[in-house]
């Protein structure tokens, strides 16, 4: 252990000193997103068909219930991003996202049932089923967007989870998002889809994640 | 609470406010700051078990990282909580890059024996894949930084040579090529 070279670091550190803003707080950069998508969601509402949207939630309860799990994956999926995006913060933050989602993926796992208990709901076909593809994927790039921007001055000790759970955030909003436009229930294959569609967008975002953080 | 453990908030209160003041520009503050990160993240490396010799590199990346995650630094919480954490990932990051390299060294001597490689026999290693990839990932480096391998290490000059030689600072010498040696792992890895 020799003092020379630290020293020297040190001096060229020092030297090379500028004022810094601040990074505002995990909590008030989740907001600010969460507030982002709210406005999209307002936005998406005043064009949407609100009454048959609530005629199809209060026909099938578990399609609330994934909604619910959705929002709730969304907001807790980013709070835990930008909090793991500042380096004293627990790797624990990762596990609050945790039971949303397992909440997300059981009420619309059992969407899957109902083809079989209530005969005539309506399946959705693969082209449909493609139309949800490329409309989560299309809500995710604008979200994503905004998102990376509020983390990109953070300092992530695990840029590739703090990455993920973004994506988990931002594939979670753009599937809630959907529910204004989803002209059928939950099938099989429109449950497969938004899987292949949510995990396609955590997977970018991982990988982005591992590249655009300083780390 | 205890008279130790009142020195030690004591402490980290003066360290979060010297970090405050550097955030602020204080280059007076910023340098007795990483003067006192030293001692404390040299104790955490030798508690994480990194070797005697790799202590200074423990120190070195965690300087360089605290210095680009400073915006991150919240006044009101604890200082010391904060540059533990980023010196724990960098002495995590050492063990590891450790042990795969003495994984590699383990093998070397029987895979030599096994597979003698007439290319590498009289030790030119400028025609091997590696050497090409080295050389190819040394000229993508930003000017800076391929100065600093290209006077530092291939060349072997000493630090005051390079520093005549391309007019730097030692420092900034220093620090391009901490940084070079970085992006050259992310490059040869494929990141």
């Amino acid at each position: 252990m020799s003092a020379a070279p630290n020293d020297e670091l040190i001096e060229s550190l020092a030297a090379g000193l500028r004022p810094v803003r601040r990074l505002a707080s995990p909590a008030v950069r989740a907001l600010i997103w969460l507030g982002l998508v709210g406005v999209v969601a307002a936005a998406l509402a005043t064009v949407a068909d609100l009454p048959a949207l609530a005629r199809r939630l209060a026909a099938a309860p578990d399609m609330w219930l994934a909604v619910v799990g959705s929002t709730l994956t969304a907001a807790c999926a980013a709070f835990a991003a930008f909090e793991l995006s500042v380096p004293d913060r627990r790797p624990a933050w990762a596990l609050l996202a945790v039971p949303p989602l397992l909440l997300w993926i059981g009420a619309s796992g059992l969407g899957c049932l109902r083809g079989w208990i209530v005969p005539g709901t309506h399946l959705a076909p693969m082209s449909e089923a493609r139309d949800c593809l490329i409309s989560i994927i299309g809500l995710s790039v604008p979200l994503s967007a905004v998102l990376f921007l509020l983390l990109r001055r953070a300092f992530p000790l695990r840029p590739g989870l703090t990455a993920a759970l973004g994506g988990l955030a931002v594939a979670a909003a753009a599937a809630t998002l959907l529910n204004f436009f989803h002209p059928f229930d939950a099938a099989a294959t429109d449950l497969t889809v938004h899987a292949v569609a949510v995990g396609l967008v955590v997977s970018v975002s991982r990988l982005a994640g591992r590249r655009i953080f300083p780390s | 609470m205890g008279a130790a453990e009142t020195v030690t908030n004591a402490g980290d209160r003066r360290r979060g406010a010297l970090m405050a003041a550097a955030q602020a520009g204080d280059a007076t503050a910023y340098r007795t700051l990483l003067r006192e990160c030293v001692g404390l993240v040299q104790a955490l490396a030798c508690k994480r078990g990194v070797s005697p010799g790799r202590v200074d590199d423990v120190v070195q990346e965690t300087l360089l990282s605290v210095h680009r995650a400073m915006q991150t630094y919240d006044p009101q919480r604890s200082f010391t909580a904060w540059l533990n954490a980023i010196a724990q990932r960098r002495a995590i990051d050492v063990l590891r890059s450790d042990s795969r390299r003495w994984g590699r060294e383990l093998n070397l001597p029987l895979a030599y024996e096994s597979f003698p490689d007439a290319a590498r026999s009289d030790g030119v290693l400028e025609d091997t894949q590696l050497g090409a990839s080295l050389r190819l990932a040394i000229g993508r480096l930003p000017e800076a930084q391929r100065q600093a391998v290209e006077r530092l290490v291939i060349e072997e000059k000493s630090l005051a040579e390079a520093a005549a030689v391309t007019g730097r600072r030692e420092g900034a010498l220093k620090v391009n090529l901490h940084r070079a040696l970085k992006t050259l792992r992310a490059m040869l890895r494929g990141e």
